[in-house]
């Protein structure tokens, strides 16, 4: 069997090649089902000029590289087979020939040239953001996203939506597993939309695979991008820069929307918006401030801080019997209002509502080993930021 | 190529390993040190183990020239060590002045809403209007980054404020006439007289280096000794100026990027005008002992090549942080 | 001089001679090999399924660090330089390194250096766990106290590979045999000399990068942060203008290997040697201009971008020159399939794959989806495992008859190849289609639709570690029980002075210059004008 490895070799490669080919060029699905499984091999063409580009410049660079490598291999299995010392051949001794250097020199620069004119002209879309109808601030957290519909005043967190449980495997998995979140960036149909990217903390990446746009979320930099989208849907992406350990876990969603839909949802958005700015003067209850802030430090604080409050020695203190948890209320408020610089511990006073960040304070005061016995008001955090 | 004799491989040695487990134990405790609440135990350990085989090392070395182990094959391998080491030390202070390049150049500019080079247009990027706009909001391109982008947004509880006064003295932004009238300012400069110091050393330890070879070891020591001298010279005005600057400049390694590019670069060239004042210092008193011969003085050369580095770079830092800084 | 080894673990630790330096050096790099193939299969397993079985979210990402940094600065990068230390003298006619004792200095820096690397994984807060390019602010501000350990680590590393550098280039430029012009050196000492002088370039840069990371973090300066006028991004230029650079020192000894294996089992010298050298100082000169491509989605200005683009394709083309030029090697020879053969063949279709891959990540309109997907993770192992790891196991197979005078199994030989090349594709083929239907690297958890394929790669990654043990298996069987064999050439078609020196190679050689003649190179005729002195000493292995 040793002795025809060759030939066996150039049938392995054959069959591996065919099969990655075979897949690859088969026409990828156009419309946004999640898709997947062994079929799955190509990328997606996306439904946006810039992704539509990207994916014919790839399909263009597979095709010459399959061209040049069926050729080129083609000649070596040749060689291969052809020159095997078994077969009774003697060695020849050339060793240069200016001719066929120059030829192979020349010939793949060619080609490069003639893949660099398309390469062009796709860049060219990617940076197109000029004139946008609509603006929208996106911002990456460790480990959530922020939208900010630049204007029209309205901005709102996305964070995933999948349980612990489910990772954990204490759960099944759902169908849309690491692939939900609390609220979908919303944008509409047929306007051409910028998106502007930064970061808060880490260095994030923002990407949507069918709208072909992906762009770092640099701290303290801007990074833009745009897409204009026909077909409403829902468009699903990750984060794709490292950014920690949640890494993994801080999808991107995309809902478009007809126009129409699209402002309907706007004026509901800013209805909601000022029904909850009315509750901060409210006086809370023990009660509803619990109810409340344990389902906003799960979301947003058992991340680090876990769910049993008692942190990760070394990296996340414990708030559990925290001295800062259990001592006067401002210095609580000031940590989540200011963030502790130069930590993870970010500033969430962008992130979460006065009544949010009430109410996990009080959950945090009063959980655990802790009962400091007090109630936080809405209105407290309200006055401890007018202060400022 | 090799030449006709044998190569001289030397026989096994200790002291190769123990300098091994010196860095280890140094970058071990140069580690811990730096955690808040380290202390320098283990690193100044390891810097006695060091000073120690370095020691020697150097010892060894100069022992087996005495006895004529070198040949002039081996000598051609120490010269080209140096020489690819100082080549290896210009990389490192290229990633420095690298990095103030690209800061002062795009950064500075994209923060300040502004088009970086405008090569092929001047309109600022998307991006670069939403920095200015949305993030860093009053911030004006400058260099020297004397308000920082912090303090544009944040003012007095900024965690980067920039310096209160820059080292640098433009002259070029002024017409001849003022020119000349600023002159005079440039007395108390000290940069320029580190300047002339350093442009001198590297003079006296070339006419040293003439009369080693002339084998005139009076004018040797008397240059080389200057040298040194100039050496420390620069150090301490050097010192003098890192004083004035946290003193009453405002200018610290915390001053934002003007601060940091400023004590990064000066500071590292610094640290090898020490390690080339020693070097000299070294090869001067071996020079007393009369260790070298007029055709036999690679220690010295050696020195004298870091030395003409080292002012190199001095001469790249003259212009790109203080002249045109 | 003329005298063997000292006795006992002292010959180790003390030892200037080139040839105990190389094999320090093959250890050392095995055993990291297998620690950074340990971290993998741990990546694998995790990965298996979608959710988290094994470990916590962080330690993966610690493993996906580590692995990288182990595989790269501690398994690939030694290993060329072990064999760099073996061979140069050797293929130049030299009796040693230029500078033995700094030789050995920078051999033992490495286990200080992956002591402290390794250690971190032990202390609180963890390890590296900001990928093995760590991007500041992750590296700097969020990054557990223990990046101060992995920055001096990083630091004496460097030391180290500035040196080793350093010593290559001063013996090759200062200690060739009479006779041995530049154009007639051995494929592989030409592409290590230019390797050499990429790493003197780049690791201070390397150390200008950590360093910067250093003062950010302990000593408030703001390189890093836009807050004080810095810039993250410009951690990513410093350090990809390193390493980039890297990539190419880790490929271009395997081209050198590579070199030296075709010829020989297909009996005829070596095509277009001199555009093999200029191909590869060519590649080198590129390398230090391309860097920003790894960039593609940082929101670079577009002239830069396409500036990038351009600047990275163009290397498609020293490097085609090379492929074409071994299949030319091959075209007319008699050619055999020994092992190291085996492994040279299929380094240049897998190799060419990866270029292949990497083309496409150079058009920067489509690396925005491929960017830091499976694709890239696809791209890299095909360049690097099937690339630097296949040909450093040719090179072993190749010399290991050499260095201990024994013949290792063909027939085990060639079993090992087709496992590792079999399990090679099915760990890394279906990462490409993971990475275009959009799975991001660094994942330690993923959507349901990509769960088939990473299983595939699951298995074939354990299946590809199960052949890793299988060279460990037959090296130590080599070594210990392989057929005694004297022959100085060992392979037919053999050329070059180190198939002159006897076999096993005595502990020192060419004490006395051989001198060359003139003549084509690779051709026999041109190889020794004047016999050389050996020292009658031969290793323990045959004295024993
Ligand atoms: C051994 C290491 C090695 C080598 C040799 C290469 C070779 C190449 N690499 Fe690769 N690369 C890596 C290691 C390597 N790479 C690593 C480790 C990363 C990821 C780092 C990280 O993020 O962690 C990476 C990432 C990487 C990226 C960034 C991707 C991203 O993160 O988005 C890019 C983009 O341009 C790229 C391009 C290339 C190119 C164009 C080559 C070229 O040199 C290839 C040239 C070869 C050929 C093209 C084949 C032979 C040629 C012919 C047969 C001639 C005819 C051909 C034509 C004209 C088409 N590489
Ligand atoms: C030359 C370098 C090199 C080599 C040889 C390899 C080898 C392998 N790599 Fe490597 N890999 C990188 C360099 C390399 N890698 C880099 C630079 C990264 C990027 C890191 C980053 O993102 O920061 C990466 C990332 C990376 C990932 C992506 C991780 C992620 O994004 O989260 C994966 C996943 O499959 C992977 C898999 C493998 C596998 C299966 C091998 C196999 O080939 C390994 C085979 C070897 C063995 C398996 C050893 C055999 C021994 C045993 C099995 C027994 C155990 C022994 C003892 C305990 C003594 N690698
Ligand atoms: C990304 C990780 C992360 C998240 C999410 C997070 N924290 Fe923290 N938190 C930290 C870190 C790190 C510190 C330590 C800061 C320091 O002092 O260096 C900290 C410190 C604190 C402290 C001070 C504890 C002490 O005793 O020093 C409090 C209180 C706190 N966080 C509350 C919260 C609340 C409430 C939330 C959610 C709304 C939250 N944190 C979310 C990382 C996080
Ligand atoms: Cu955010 Cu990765
Ligand atoms: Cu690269």
């Amino acid at each position: 069997m040793l002795k025809r490895a060759p030939a066996l070799f150039s049938s392995l490669i054959a069959t591996t090649t065919l099969m990655f080919y075979n897949g690859v060029f088969a026409k990828a699905g156009d419309d946004s089902e999640v898709g997947g499984g062994l079929g799955q091999l190509n990328m997606p063409q996306g439904v946006t000029d810039v992704s539509e580009a990207a994916f014919e410049v790839h399909m263009l660079m597979m095709w010459i590289c399959t061209v040049i490598g069926v050729i080129v291999f083609g000649f070596m299995f040749y060689v291969m087979y052809a020159h095997r010392k078994s077969r009774g051949v003697e060695a020849a001794n050339f060793h240069e020939h200016l001719g066929v250097e120059i030829a192979w020199t020349v010939v793949p620069a060619l080609i490069l040239i003639g893949m660099a004119i398309p390469a062009t002209s796709a860049l060219l879309k990617v940076y197109d953001t000029d004139n946008p109808d609509i603006d929208i601030k996106v911002t990456g957290y460790q480990w959530k996203w922020q939208y900010e519909h630049l204007g029209a005043g309205i901005k709102y967190m996305s964070e995933m939506r999948t349980s612990q449980d489910e990772i954990w495997g204490r759960e099944p998995k759902g169908e849309h597993y690491l692939r939900e979140v609390t609220q979908p960036l919303v944008i509409p149909a047929n306007k051409k939309v910028r998106f502007l990217i930064t970061g808060n903390d880490v260095i994030h990446s923002w990407w949507v695979p069918d709208f072909g746009v992906k762009r770092d979320a640099v701290p303290g930099l801007f990074t833009a991008a745009w897409a204009r989208v026909e077909k409403p849907g829902l468009y699903v992406g990750e984060c794709t820069e490292l950014c920690g350990k949640g890494h993994a876990f801080m999808p991107v969603v995309v809902e478009v929307k007809e126009e129409a839909d699209y402002n309907i949802w706007l004026t509901e958005k800013k209805e909601e918006a000022a029904v909850y700015a009315s509750t901060i003067g409210k006086q809370w209850s023990h009660a509803e401030l619990m109810e409340k802030g344990e389902k906003v430090y799960q979301i947003s604080c058992a991340g680090c801080h876990q769910p049993s409050g008692d942190g990760i020695a070394g990296v996340f203190p414990a708030v559990n019997g925290s001295a800062i948890v259990n001592g006067p209320a401002d210095g609580h408020i000031g940590i989540l209002i200011n963030g502790v610089a130069g930590s993870a511990m970010q500033s969430f006073a962008d992130q979460l509502s006065e009544v949010d960040i009430a109410a996990v304070i009080h959950y945090k005061r009063h959980s655990w080993g802790n009962n400091v016995g007090d109630l936080i008001q809405p209105a407290d955090v309200l006055n401890f930021k007018n202060a400022q | 190529m090799a030449s006709e004799g044998t190569y001289y491989v030397p026989e096994q040695s200790k002291l190769p390993i123990f300098c091994a487990a010196a860095m280890g134990v140094m970058a071990f405790g140069a580690a811990s040190w730096v955690i808040e609440g380290g202390d320098p135990f283990i690193f100044l350990c390891g810097l006695a183990l060091m000073t120690v085989v370095m020691w020697q090392w150097w010892s060894l070395v100069i022992d087996e020239n005495m006895q004529g182990l070198a040949d002039e094959q081996l000598k051609h391998s120490y010269v080209l060590g140096m020489l690819w080491f100082i080549f290896s030390e210009v990389m490192f202070f290229a990633a420095f002045f690298g990095a103030l390049f690209y800061v002062r150049f795009f950064v500075n500019a994209w923060i300040g809403g502004e088009a970086s080079f405008g090569m092929f247009d001047n309109t600022p990027t998307d991006a670069a209007v939403a920095n200015n706009e949305l993030l860093w909001t009053g911030y004006e391109r400058q260099w020297p980054v004397m308000e920082t982008p912090d303090q544009a947004v944040n003012g007095e509880s900024a965690l980067f404020k920039g310096p209160d006064r820059s080292m640098s003295l433009p002259l070029w932004e002024y017409p001849v006439s003022q020119w000349l009238s600023k002159l005079y300012t440039l007395l108390p400069w000290l940069p320029l007289w580190n300047t002339v110091i350093l442009l001198t050393s590297s003079f006296t330890v070339h006419v040293a280096h003439n009369g080693l070879k002339a084998g005139d070891r009076a004018v040797f020591l008397r240059y080389l000794g200057i040298t040194v001298m100039l050496g420390f010279l620069f150090l301490g005005l050097q010192v003098a100026e890192y004083y004035e600057a946290y003193a009453h400049y405002g200018l610290t390694l915390e001053s934002g990027i003007y601060g940091t590019t400023f004590f990064m670069l000066t500071g590292f060239h610094g640290a090898h005008v020490t390690l080339g004042t020693v070097m000299l210092l070294i090869q001067l008193v071996r020079g007393m002992k009369g260790q070298f011969s007029q055709d036999d003085q690679f220690g010295f050369e050696a020195a004298s090549w870091y030395w003409h580095f080292v002012d190199v770079v001095w001469l790249g830092l003259f212009l790109v942080v203080y002249i045109f800084g | 001089m003329a005298h063997g080894p000292a006795k006992g673990l002292g010959r180790w630790l003390f030892t200037t001679n080139h040839k105990d330096i190389g094999t320090l050096y093959l250890l050392f790099s095995f055993a990291m090999f297998l620690l950074g193939g340990a971290f993998a299969m741990i990546i694998r397993a995790e990965l298996f399924q979608p959710g988290m079985q094994l470990i916590e979210p962080e330690f993966f990402i610690q493993m996906t660090t580590m692995h990288g940094l182990v595989m790269v600065f501690g398994a690939i990068m030694p290993a060329f330089v072990g064999l760099a230390n073996w061979m140069i003298p050797l293929m130049i006619g030299a009796p040693d390194m230029a500078l033995p004792r700094m030789n050995n200095l920078s051999f033992w820096i490495l286990p200080f250096a992956f002591a402290i690397l390794v250690s971190t994984l032990f202390m609180e807060g963890g390890g590296p766990n900001f990928g093995w390019t760590f991007y500041a602010p992750l590296s700097t501000t969020y990054a557990p106290d223990s990046v101060n350990y992995f920055i001096f680590s990083m630091h004496i590393m460097g030391a180290s590979s500035i040196m080793g550098s350093i010593n290559i280039i001063a013996t090759v430029m200062n200690m060739r045999a009479p006779g041995m012009t530049y154009m007639k050196m051995p494929l592989f000492v030409w592409t290590w000399l230019i390797t050499a002088f990429l790493l003197v370039a780049v690791m201070p840069v390397l150390a200008g990068a950590v360093t910067m990371m250093l003062m950010d973090i302990n000593f408030g300066t703001s390189f890093f942060n836009a807050a004080g006028g810095g810039d993250p991004v410009l951690f990513q230029h410093v350090f990809w203008f390193f390493g980039h650079p890297e990539v190419y020192i880790i490929i271009l000894p395997a081209f050198g290997v590579v070199s030296q294996i075709i010829p020989t089992y297909s009996r005829k010298p070596l095509f277009g040697y001199s555009s093999m050298v200029y191909a590869t100082a060519a590649i080198a000169f590129l390398s230090f201009v391309v860097w920003a491509h790894h960039m593609f989605t940082v929101g670079m200005p577009i002239a830069g971008e396409l500036y990038f683009m351009y600047a990275t394709m163009l290397i498609a083309v020293p490097t085609g020159v090379k492929v074409f030029n071994w299949i030319t090697t091959m075209y007319r020879g008699a050619l055999t399939y020994e092992t190291p053969m085996l492994f040279s063949i299929a380094f240049v279709i897998l190799f060419t794959f990866g270029g292949f891959t990497g083309l496409m990540l150079s058009v920067a309109a489509a690396d925005i989806q491929y960017h830091d997907t499976y694709f890239v993770v696809a791209h890299f192992h095909y360049v690097m495992v099937a690339g630097a790891v296949f040909s450093g196991t040719a090179a072993v197979y190749y010399w290991l008859p050499k260095w201990c005078g024994r013949m290792y199994d063909e027939t085990m030989g060639k079993v090992q190849f087709w496992v590792a090349f079999i399990a090679f594709n099915i760990t890394f083929m279906p990462q490409h289609f993971l990475g275009l239907a959009g799975m991001p690297r660094r994942y330690s958890d993923y959507g349901l639709q990509f769960t088939d394929w990473n299983m595939v790669s699951s298995v074939g990654a354990f299946l590809y570690g199960g052949a890793q043990l299988l060279l460990l298996y037959n090296i130590v069987r080599t070594v210990k029980y392989g057929q005694l064999i004297d022959d100085p050439k060992v392979w037919e078609g053999a050329i070059g002075l180190e198939w002159l020196v006897p076999t096993p190679a005595p502990y020192h050689t060419f004490v006395k210059p051989p001198v060359i003649k003139e003549g084509a190179v690779g051709a026999e005729e041109w190889l020794i004008d004047e016999t050389p002195s050996y020292a009658s000493y031969k290793t323990v292995t045959d004295a024993g």
